[in-house]
């Protein structure tokens, strides 16, 4: 076999259950059809989870994938995937997590490490080279996130990089996280569930190998073109101030930041909690992931009644889901709300849409005073704070909304579901959809669920006009086929999103790390491949999956958005039928949303199409 | 050219560890850079570089004179090092490193790679031969 450049050449295999741990070279094949990260998890959750399987049983793996360019020197390389079948929606799963997570994964000599079975006991999987241990983590199950990262550092290096899971995934709360670097999250499905489920308080890993380049001297080269250019563009210098935070005015004023449970698109206050404010009032330090010359991450120190504490963050997505969703309008309450949902680990964004709809329920009379144990209100920092540590410990009305809004409306009926803000189960991230068709769109479609990463849409909507659905499918095909390509590099989009930073930096850097001389189309083809896989996966998983699993919840076509620059404004029925009309058309699916055997075969996915009888 | 540091403004993001790597051995591995990054967190949520500064005392403490001086920087000659490591012990930066790859531990040449691609200019040139960005 030729060497493969790039990648870290092993893939390691822990079951927990017996406590075997086994390494096997990484096939050429997989990296050169499904690359790494994103691909390596869709390939391996296909292959290797058996069709039914209950997401929180020993027989759900997690699987956690750096790309073949994380941990290289270019801007960005720090970004990890985890992946498992998603305990929220019961169909494919992963998230993405930044800081050093990636690179060190890497150091130690590994592609991706999946983690199947389940322990008797709390349990740290430590992976220090090609030394792996799995060492009783009794002492810090119980704690938070960050507290057990530190601990962890401190017993066994501070040269090891960690994710832990908190008391939320101790205690299976559907959309718990797994947490890195004092503050970043893979946080989205549910990923710190299932490693919850197979007792794995953490994993630590330390690695001092070279990644091996295909042409060490043109990689030196050209990172440092890439770096050069990144500092060369207006963005570098006006948009690293605020990182994501920075976006809150913008997405105010265009009528979609997320009010009062998605009730409407505008909040007044949000002035005290964009950018500024939190640069100006709270901010500590800027704190970048590994290689990234536009550090998002913002560390700060937020005062409040309740106390004083350090929290990364708040980013926009917590401000929009835990800021304007819940009504907080001061950066300081938001990110003390953070901070507890951090250290509980609770996604900020599906932990924000249900503290909203609580709150919603609360007002109309659906969950009562008695049954929650106190008034569940809007704008109020110790109802949201009251509500995070219920639902960690699964106490009363915790129970019920820790399974998130779907589960939890299905169980409080009482014409609840109105307030369930989801697609197929997750919780929508922060922007308002209903004058953002193409947004709308890439909410229904995301793989995941309810996601923006997958394509961030609404800039497009803006760009090209709101009142139109014309052209907005085929630009979301585009965005969900570029976007999820850096999950699958192992790298950050935002340095193309934000600073517009070019995409032909990544197809001349990729060949010169790799030997590998794909061209950028033969990237964004793979990216299909992983797209098309993914659907096939939860059509395999969800019994009669498929287009009624694509609409938004009844609000964002029954209600108009009552306020706001958006005021007025709305989808319809027949609107969103068209938006997946042309999407399915687009992308060789039939009307149902199910791909077409010849589109599967067309993708290399002849397995697929077999598996579905397609 | 001497490297000059503003804790402050560092962002963590270790860009200065993979280039010197990368400059120094051709290869990838923040763990054979001449220069690391410290964090501090969760609390004072600060960051920390461990530099070099050139002040000698690997070149007075080496007993085979294995460490050279040229040009503004001490350098270490792989093949008259005879790998005893007092260097690493004296150093008082704790900025001379070793790697279970090499047998002669390394440090910083002064090639400038680090403060030429610090983001943040936390990296510069106290000389200002450099130009901060």
């Amino acid at each position: 076999m030729s060497k493969l450049y790039g990648y870290g050449g092993t893939i390691l295999r822990i079951d927990l259950t017996t406590g075997e741990i086994r390494k096997e070279p990484t096939p050429e094949k997989l990296c050169r059809e499904y690359l790494g990260g994103r691909g390596f998890v869709a390939k391996l959750e296909w292959d290797e989870v058996a069709p039914g399987t209950d997401p929180l049983s020993p027989g759900n793996k997690v699987i956690m994938a750096p790309g073949p360019l994380s941990g290289v020197l270019l801007p960005g390389s720090g970004k990890c995937e985890f992946g498992a079948k998603s305990p929220q929606t019961g169909g494919y799963g992963d998230s993405n997590v930044g800081g050093h997570l990636a690179p060190e994964v890497k150091y130690a000599g590994y592609d991706a490490v999946i983690i199947g079975g389940a322990a008797a006991k709390p349990t740290v999987i430590v992976i220090d080279d090609d030394k792996v241990t799995l060492v009783d983590g009794s002492k810090y199950w119980g704690k938070g996130c960050i507290e057990a990262e530190a601990m962890i550092k401190k017993d066994f290096g501070e040269d090891f990089q960690v994710a832990t899971i908190g008391p939320a995934g101790e205690n299976l709360v559907k959309y718990a996280i797994i947490s890195h670097d004092f503050g970043r999250q893979a946080g989205r499905t549910g990923v710190g569930t299932v490693l919850g489920s197979k007792k794995v308080k953490a994993i630590a890993v330390r690695g001092t190998k070279s990644i091996p380049l295909a042409q060490p001297d043109k990689v030196y080269e050209k990172a440092k073109q890439m770096f050069d250019r990144c500092f060369s563009l207006p963005g570098f210098k006006e948009w690293t101030p605020y990182g994501t935070a920075g976006v809150t005015d913008w997405v105010n004023e265009v009528g979609s930041f997320p009010t009062k449970n998605f009730w409407t698109g505008y909040f007044e206050d949000y002035k005290k909690i964009n950018g500024p404010s939190l640069r100006e009032r709270i901010l500590v330090t800027d704190k970048a992931c590994f290689n990234c010359p536009i550090p998002c991450g913002k560390y700060s120190k937020t005062k409040t009644s309740k106390g004083e504490v350090y929290v990364e963050g708040p980013e926009y997505e917590t401000i929009g889901m835990m800021g304007g969703n819940l009504l907080l309008g001061s950066i300081e309450e938001i990110a003390y709300v953070n901070y507890v949902a951090d250290e509980l680990g609770i996604d900020t964004i599906s932990g924000g849409g249900v503290l909203a709809f609580a709150m919603e329920c609360f007002e109309k009379g659906v969950i009562t005073e008695r049954e929650a144990g106190r008034k569940l209100l809007f704008g109020d920092l110790d109802s949201a704070c009251y509500l995070l540590e219920k639902i960690a410990k699964r106490e009363g009305i915790g129970d019920v909304l820790a399974d998130g809004v779907r589960a939890a409306a299905a169980k409080l009926g009482k014409g609840s579901e109105k307030y369930a803000i989801h697609v197929k189960g997750l919780e929508i991230s922060a922007y308002e959809p209903r004058y953002a068709p193409a947004m709308m769109l890439a909410y229904m479609t995301a793989d995941v669920g309810a996601h923006h990463n997958r394509a961030w849409a609404i800039t497009y909507d803006v760009q090209v006009g709101r009142d139109t659905l014309e052209g907005k499918a085929k630009r979301v095909i585009e965005l969900q086929h570029i976007r999820p390509l850096f999950d699958t590099l192992g790298l950050c989009r935002l340095q193309w999103v934000e600073i517009g930073f070019e995409l032909s930096h990544y197809a001349e850097l990729f060949p010169l790390v790799t030997g590998i001389n794909y061209m950028w189309d033969d990237l964004l083809n793979i990216s299909e491949r992983i797209w098309n896989l993914t659907r096939a996966y939860s059509i395999r998983e969800i019994e009669g999956f498929g287009r009624d699993h694509d609409y938004p919840p009844p609000r964002f076509y029954e209600e108009k958005v009552p306020t706001g620059p958006a005021k007025g404004k709305g989808l319809t029925m027949d609107d969103l039928n068209r938006l997946l009309d042309d999407y399915y058309a687009l992308r060789g699916w039939d009307s149902k949303g199910i791909p077409t055997g010849r589109k599967l075969r067309e993708l290399g996915l002849d397995y697929v199409a077999e598996a579905l009888g397609r | 050219m001497r490297i000059g540091v503003n804790n402050d403004v560092c962002s963590g993001c270790r860009v200065c560890e993979v280039i010197c790597s990368l400059r120094q051995f051709k290869e990838n591995n923040p763990k054979k850079a001449a220069i690391r990054v410290k964090g501090h967190f969760p609390a004072p949520g600060k960051y920390e570089i461990k530099f070099c500064d050139q002040c000698g005392e690997c070149f007075n403490s080496c007993p085979v004179g294995a460490i050279k001086e040229e040009n503004g920087h001490y350098r270490i000659e792989p093949d008259e090092c005879t790998g005893c490591l007092v260097c690493v012990e004296t150093c008082p930066k704790g900025v001379v490193f070793t790697h279970p790859d090499l047998t002669a531990p390394f440090k910083c040449t002064l090639c400038g790679d680090c403060l030429r691609y610090c983001p943040t200019n936390a990296l510069y040139d106290l000389d200002g031969e450099v130009a901060k960005r």
